[in-house]
């Protein structure tokens, strides 16, 4: 049984999310790409602890606003603060509170698994970075692969030290598109313990799994053509509701 | 400096395993004094001509190696990896251009003998500490501006073609200083003399683009 080790960053205090103000708030939040508009007047709360499924389409805009989050993309119009730093003016607060687990696993494939991971944790400022990873591909069940490059490892293996990566900061945030992609029952079992619904961590899950999302979820945001559509309590709504997004668009 | 020493080590890394950039700018710039050496038809070269072939040949050697300077980032997603991390955004920029800066020294060790063995007579290896301060303060030159430089054409669909338009002009003065201050050295008999107004302009190019690329880099890092 792996023992998690005690993780410090470097952030140092300032960085640390304030107790009492929304993990998330956005007000009448606008992004485009060109002519075309991914988030339209976008507006929600999420209480820190707490998980948001996203829901949506193709196209809706969840990928824009996980990226938002992420500080990758600015807003064009509207207010968006993380933990209660404005963005993009407090970027710099945000970043080491926040771990994304994207599309593309964002390693280096002529890089090793322990290798892309201590690259990482020299960024973060990961302090007893060699115990940290160790426990995390123990977890992950990766450690018996950690030193082949990760361009030889299977895209559920990658997906797997992909995850060691979004967490390996210890963020107090998770955003996770798809985090159950590639992940074969056992893999997505064990990944569980770090990005699960009962870390505590607040996250953000962009999904089309509608049973899952739904049952993992204290809040739900269904986005159709960067419109919010649904903003409700995961309680007070059902997967039909949901997959009614999904049906002709406007 | 911890973030910086990271990319250049990991940048390091990946080359030393793949090994795209530096043997390919060797290559480069082997064939390229092959076919100077055939095309001029001669078997030794003096003083501004052979400045002129050796700084046209690194510069477009160098080339090579600055296209290829975002690659993994740009195939692999390290750029989301990296512009998310609590780090100063000129970290990368100072990493990169550190990365560049060995491979161009790597390049050079393998270029300068073949070219003294192909165009130069005598005097090649009296003239080697002089003229390694000019090639270093042209690499910090190139180095800056080609990370630079990279990081905005990087982001293009005509990135390959972007690069060279964008880069040529702006490395014109490094390559005059850098021929000017290199003429003498390859003179026979060696002449030192006008070496040090050209190495205090190469100097002064270094200082003036590193600070613009250090002033504006964070903006070209936005989205």
């Amino acid at each position: 049984m792996a023992v998690e080790p005690t993780v410090t960053a470097s952030a140092g205090p300032e960085h640390a999310a304030a107790p009492s103000v929304d993990a998330i708030a956005l007000d009448r939040l606008v992004r485009n790409y060109g002519e075309r508009a991914a988030l339209r007047q976008v507006s929600f709360r999420v209480t820190r602890g707490t998980t948001l499924a996203v829901f949506g389409p193709n196209g809706a805009g969840k990928t824009t606003l996980l990226r938002m989050l992420a500080t990758l993309l600015v807003p064009h119009q509207g207010e968006l603060s993380v933990f209660g730093h404005p963005l993009p003016r407090e970027a710099y607060l945000v970043r080491p509170l926040v771990g994304l687990l994207a599309h593309e696993p964002l390693l280096y494939h002529d890089l090793s698994a322990r290798e892309n991971l201590d690259f990482y944790a020299r960024l973060y400022g990961v302090e007893a970075a060699h115990a940290r990873i160790a426990y995390l591909l123990e977890v992950t069940g990766m450690t018996a692969r950690a030193d082949e490059p990760v361009r030889n490892l299977s895209r559920g293996m990658a997906q797997r030290i992909a995850i060691c990566r979004a967490v390996l900061h210890a963020p107090d945030l998770l955003l996770l598109d798809e985090p159950r992609a590639h992940l074969d029952p056992e893999a997505a079992a064990m990944a569980e313990p770090l990005i699960g619904a009962h870390t505590g961590i607040t996250r953000v899950l962009v999904t089309h799994e509608i049973e899952h999302g739904l049952a993992e979820a204290d809040q739900v945001l269904g986005l159709r053509d960067g419109t919010v559509l649904i903003d409700s309590p995961a309680g007070q709504i059902d997967a039909r509701q949901v997959r009614a997004l999904y049906g002709a668009r406007s | 400096m911890r973030a910086i020493a990271a990319i250049a080590r990991k940048d390091l890394l990946v080359e030393l395993r793949t090994k795209e950039s530096v043997p390919a700018m060797a290559l480069f710039a082997v064939t390229t004094f092959v076919i100077f050496h055939f095309g001029l038809d001669r078997d030794r070269l003096e003083g501004e001509l052979a400045a002129g072939v050796l700084w046209v040949t690194l510069l477009f050697a160098a080339i090579l190696g600055i296209n290829r300077l975002f690659v993994a980032e740009r195939e692999q997603g390290g750029f989301d990896g990296i512009l998310m991390a609590p780090i100063e955004r000129t970290s990368l920029l100072i990493a990169k251009a550190g990365a560049l800066i060995v491979y161009l020294v790597a390049l050079e060790l393998i270029a300068l003998p073949v070219f003294a063995l192909f165009f130069i007579d005598q005097g090649f290896w009296d003239a080697v500490p002089r003229l390694a301060a000019v090639i270093l303060l042209a690499d910090l030159g190139l180095a800056v501006v080609g990370a630079m430089l990279a990081s905005i054409a990087v982001h293009t669909r005509a990135r390959d073609l972007l690069l060279p338009i964008l880069l040529l002009p702006l490395t014109v003065p490094v390559v005059i200083a850098a021929a000017a201050a290199t003429k003498p050295l390859l003179s026979v008999p060696l002449e030192t003399s006008g070496v040090a107004k050209w190495v205090a302009v190469l100097a002064l190019y270094d200082l003036v683009f590193g600070l613009l690329a250090y002033a504006v880099f964070d903006f070209l890092m936005e989205d």
